[in-house]
């Protein structure tokens, strides 16, 4: 496992003098304020999303290198945004990962297999989702 | 005289004339050969003699005529009688023997075939009653099959291959009957179960033959299980899990299927109810989970962060974890019918388990066992085996170790659970000894239930425990158990094994489909609709209106009184005060009823592909006819009066009233001037008209109506 000060140190001491940006997309105020606090500390630059909707206006705008994606979501759900992240040519390079607290193996397969680079199941480990974030990122 | 006589006189007559024209010869051929001397002196001679000569012949042939005539009788006459009265003792009277007479041959003759019809009887007889016993036989089996089949929790359908329906029980009648207030579609029987309608009526035509090709392939296959199953919806919206099974003869032909069916409505609500409670356990806690640990992770990885920042977190996780108190508070007081689902509990009165565990108390262990109840009528909901079996389990401890041989069981409610304990006198057991009991299977003596009382309490979803009265020093072990609200699904009938129950009829294997051409059918084949109204007054043309509508069925010379249509009728009008006093319905039983546009095209599904038939048909007809336009139906079947059959069968009767037929008739009546009364007795007798009517040669459904147009009631028009 690693500490997390060693991730935190990644983005700064990195390749990419740049903080890479990650987008958060979930309904649930209590997780986007550990997973924001988290992914800044982490030294990433974060933007929030509230749905799926606002989800697909953000993406276009802030261009982030990697969604934190959830799938419940009202209006549109993490599936369709996922979808829709990929059928966008100019965003072929965004990483996405889902976080779900569905965890039956179909609804990981189809999430595998609309795009998504990774699948967490929540409950999840801060320490390991910031790794995942880190391992996604980092693949090309 | 009889054709033999005539026969034998003529023959006599013409050997006697033989004889004659024999004597004439030789006395012409001895005159003759006498020269003409002699035959001048014979001439003259004869004439002198002539008539004694004439006279000798003629004594002579009378003797040899008495001769032939006696021997004749004798013989020829006896023997012809004997054989004519062996033809009765084979045919028509085995109990008939011969009077031997005559000569000594003839009597031995006699004698040898009363010996032999002594011998034909007995054979007779004991055939005769290997018959009876083993039609019988037969006929109880198949009432014992009936009286099976209609108590089967399941629906049952046997059909043959053209879907007619040759065998229901009351759950198929209750599980695919349509409603009344469901719209009339399609072109099928819509919604009735009977025997001799089709199934497709009933259920999807192309879920059946799909069976029915799924069941070919697994014959042809000759595989150990020729079963298909499939789900369906009814006529009436239930979704139903049917199961068939093929009827093969014994060339292993198909003839048929059986059908069983089940009701998985509630199962699949409740199937959804238990997703539903998984999902909200599932989905629900790992949402709140995975906040509360991100929250307190980041707590623990950044103890630095300023204390607004903390108490953020802090509020997080304790909102969170109040949200997952709430959710499994919630889940639990919803949820918990559909958590038990696996266990099978039906619902049984709480007396009805008191006496059954008396009744083991008492012939298993004899134990002397008193009952208190505080509801009699107190419903719970049990595994009433499992319950029994593990109560006596313990008694049998109590009595084998501590000499208990008196007990009390009582019951009361609490809430919406019951209480059930069972008290004994003395001997107070240790708490540690009951522990042990309720924890161990309760086999004993090669019987018994594998499962302790504990277990058992547990998945009734109740408690046990063990404790003293303080007030009467008593010892007790209470048996919590759930209670519930009596709802029987339906009601099981018990038949009587003699009863001959009307929910099969196996001939209907052999019999060809209804066909439209029915006019040269004969009338004891034909399915029939016996139906009669009640309406406001007695002039449709002005504007009377039926009441009530009441059918019963007629199928291969039954009448069957399971199925009947049975309707009262909103007129929408009042009714007249001499038509209430003749069938005594007041506006207020009308009230809410269905209207005739409900009503009528239900009738009309019902008495689809069958003859109609009313006492004085024409009113009823005239009734029903009136509406056709408006509702756009058309009552197109053939229609049989029983008014002018009786005429017919009884030209001579002036009063030809359904009670007069009926008494003349010997039907009983009963339920007079309620439609469906009146229908039932239509049709008994009309079934007892078919066979008068066949004495008159009148046999076919053309006929009867070629017969019943030339009486004089034919005439009255309404």
């Amino acid at each position: 496992m690693l500490a997390l000060s060693s991730l935190t140190a990644r983005p700064i001491t990195g390749k990419n003098i740049m903080a890479k940006k990650v987008l958060i997309v979930d309904d649930e105020q209590n997780i986007v304020i550990s997973l924001e606090f988290l992914m800044q500390r982490a030294g990433y630059e974060v933007a929030i999303a509230r749905n799926g909707e606002d989800a697909l206006e953000v993406v276009g705008q802030f261009r982030p290198d990697l969604v934190l994606l959830d799938v419940m979501m009202p209006k549109i759900n993490g599936f369709d945004v996922c979808q829709k992240i990929r059928d966008n040519p100019d965003l072929q390079d965004t990483k996405v990962i889902m976080l779900t607290a569905k965890g039956r193996e179909v609804e990981v397969a189809k999430g595998m297999a609309l795009g998504a680079n990774s699948y967490v199941i929540k409950p999840f480990s801060t320490r390991e989702l910031v790794a995942e974030v880190q391992r996604v990122l980092e693949e090309e | 005289m009889n054709r033999s006589q005539f026969n034998y006189l003529i023959g006599l007559s013409a050997f006697f004339i033989f004889l004659l024209g024999i004597v004439s010869g030789l006395g012409f051929l001895w005159w003759m050969t006498a020269g003409d001397s002699n035959q001048i002196l014979d001439t003259a001679a004869l004439s002198s003699r002539e008539f004694l000569v004439i006279g000798l012949m003629l004594i002579l042939l009378l003797v040899v005529g008495y001769v032939l005539h006696r021997a004749f009788k004798a013989y020829f006459f006896t023997v012809k009688e004997l054989a004519e009265q062996m033809t009765l003792i084979l045919s028509a009277n085995p109990t008939h023997r011969v009077q031997p007479e005559g000569p000594s041959e003839v009597r031995q003759l006699g004698q040898t075939i009363n010996a032999f019809a002594d011998r034909f009887q007995s054979l007779l007889a004991d055939d005769e009653a290997k018959i009876l016993s083993a039609r019988a036989q037969l006929e109880e089996e198949r009432n014992r099959l009936a009286a099976l089949v209609s108590e089967l929790t399941e629906g049952v359908l046997v059909c043959n291959l053209e879907g007619q329906i040759l065998l229901y029980n009351r759950r198929a009648k209750q599980l695919l009957s349509r409603k009344l207030d469901k719209p009339v579609n399609g072109n099928g029987a819509g919604g009735f179960v009977g025997l001799g309608r089709s199934v497709f009526g009933l259920i999807d035509y192309d879920s059946i033959t799909h069976a029915l090709e799924d069941i070919g392939y697994h014959l042809e296959k000759e595989s150990s299980r020729p079963v298909s199953n499939f789900v369906t919806s009814a006529t009436n919206g239930q979704l139903i899990r049917a199961r068939m099974v093929p009827v093969l003869d014994q060339q292993k032909e198909l003839t048929g299927f059986v059908l069983t069916l089940e009701d998985i409505t509630q199962q699949l609500e409740a199937s959804t109810r238990r997703d539903i409670l998984l999902q909200s356990l599932t989905e629900g806690t790992r949402a709140s989970l995975a906040n509360i640990r991100a929250a307190i992770e980041t707590i623990e990885e950044y103890p630095e962060m300023d204390e607004d920042r903390l108490e953020v977190f802090r509020k997080i996780i304790r909102e969170e974890a109040e949200m997952l108190s709430e959710k499994l508070n919630e889940t639990i007081s919803d949820h918990t019918a559909d958590l038990r689902s696996n266990w099978q509990l039906d619902p049984m009165l709480g007396s009805n388990l008191i006496w059954a565990i008396r009744r083991r108390f008492e012939d298993k262990l004899a134990i002397e066992t008193g009952v208190e109840y505080e509801e009699e009528d107190l419903w719970l909901n049990v595994d009433s085996f499992a319950v029994v079996q593990a109560l006596t389990s313990i008694m049998r401890q109590l009595n084998a170790d501590f000499d208990v041989t008196e007990a009390t069981l009582r019951l009361k409610r609490t809430g919406r659970i019951a209480a059930l304990d069972m008290i004994w006198d003395d001997a107070p057991v240790d708490q540690e000894t009951l522990w042990a009991w309720q924890n161990q299977a309760s086999i004993a003596d090669g019987e018994g239930f594998p499962l302790p009382l504990k277990e058992v309490a547990e998945r009734h979803g109740g408690e046990i425990w063990c404790q003293t009265d303080k007030e009467t020093g008593k010892s007790y072990l209470r048996l919590l158990l759930p209670t519930t609200n009596p709802k029987p699904a339906w009601h099981v009938p018990i038949l009587q094994i003699n009863s001959r129950p009307e929910y099969y009829d196996f001939d209907l294997f052999h019999q060809a489909g209804q066909k439209p051409e029915l006019d040269d059918q004969p009338l004891s084949e034909l399915t029939y609709t016996v139906f009669d109204t009640e309406t406001t007054g007695l002039n449709p043309a002005q504007g009377d209106e039926i009441i009530s509508i009441s059918a019963v069925r007629i199928v291969n010379n039954r009448l069957l009184r399971q199925e009947v249509f049975d309707q009262l009728i909103d007129p929408r009008r009042p009714i007249s005060r001499a038509s209430r006093d003749i069938h005594g319905i007041s506006p207020d039983m009308l009230k809410g009823q269905p209207q005739i546009e409900q009503v009528l095209p239900q009738f009309c599904k019902f008495s689809e592909d069958t003859v109609l038939v009313a006492h004085n048909a024409a009113f009823d007809m005239r009734m029903l006819q009136l509406k056709e336009a408006a509702l756009g139906i058309k009552f197109i079947n053939p229609v049989l009066d029983t008014l002018l059959l009786a005429a017919v069968v009884h030209p001579n009767q002036q009063d030809q009233s359904i009670e007069a037929i009926a008494h003349r008739l010997g039907v009983n009546v009963f339920g007079r001037h309620t439609s469906l009364g009146d229908a039932i007795v239509t049709g008994e007798i009309f079934l007892k008209l078919i066979p008068l009517l066949a004495e008159q040669g009148i046999e076919t459904l053309e006929q009867a109506r070629a017969a019943a147009e030339k009486t004089y009631y034919a005439r009255i028009s309404y």
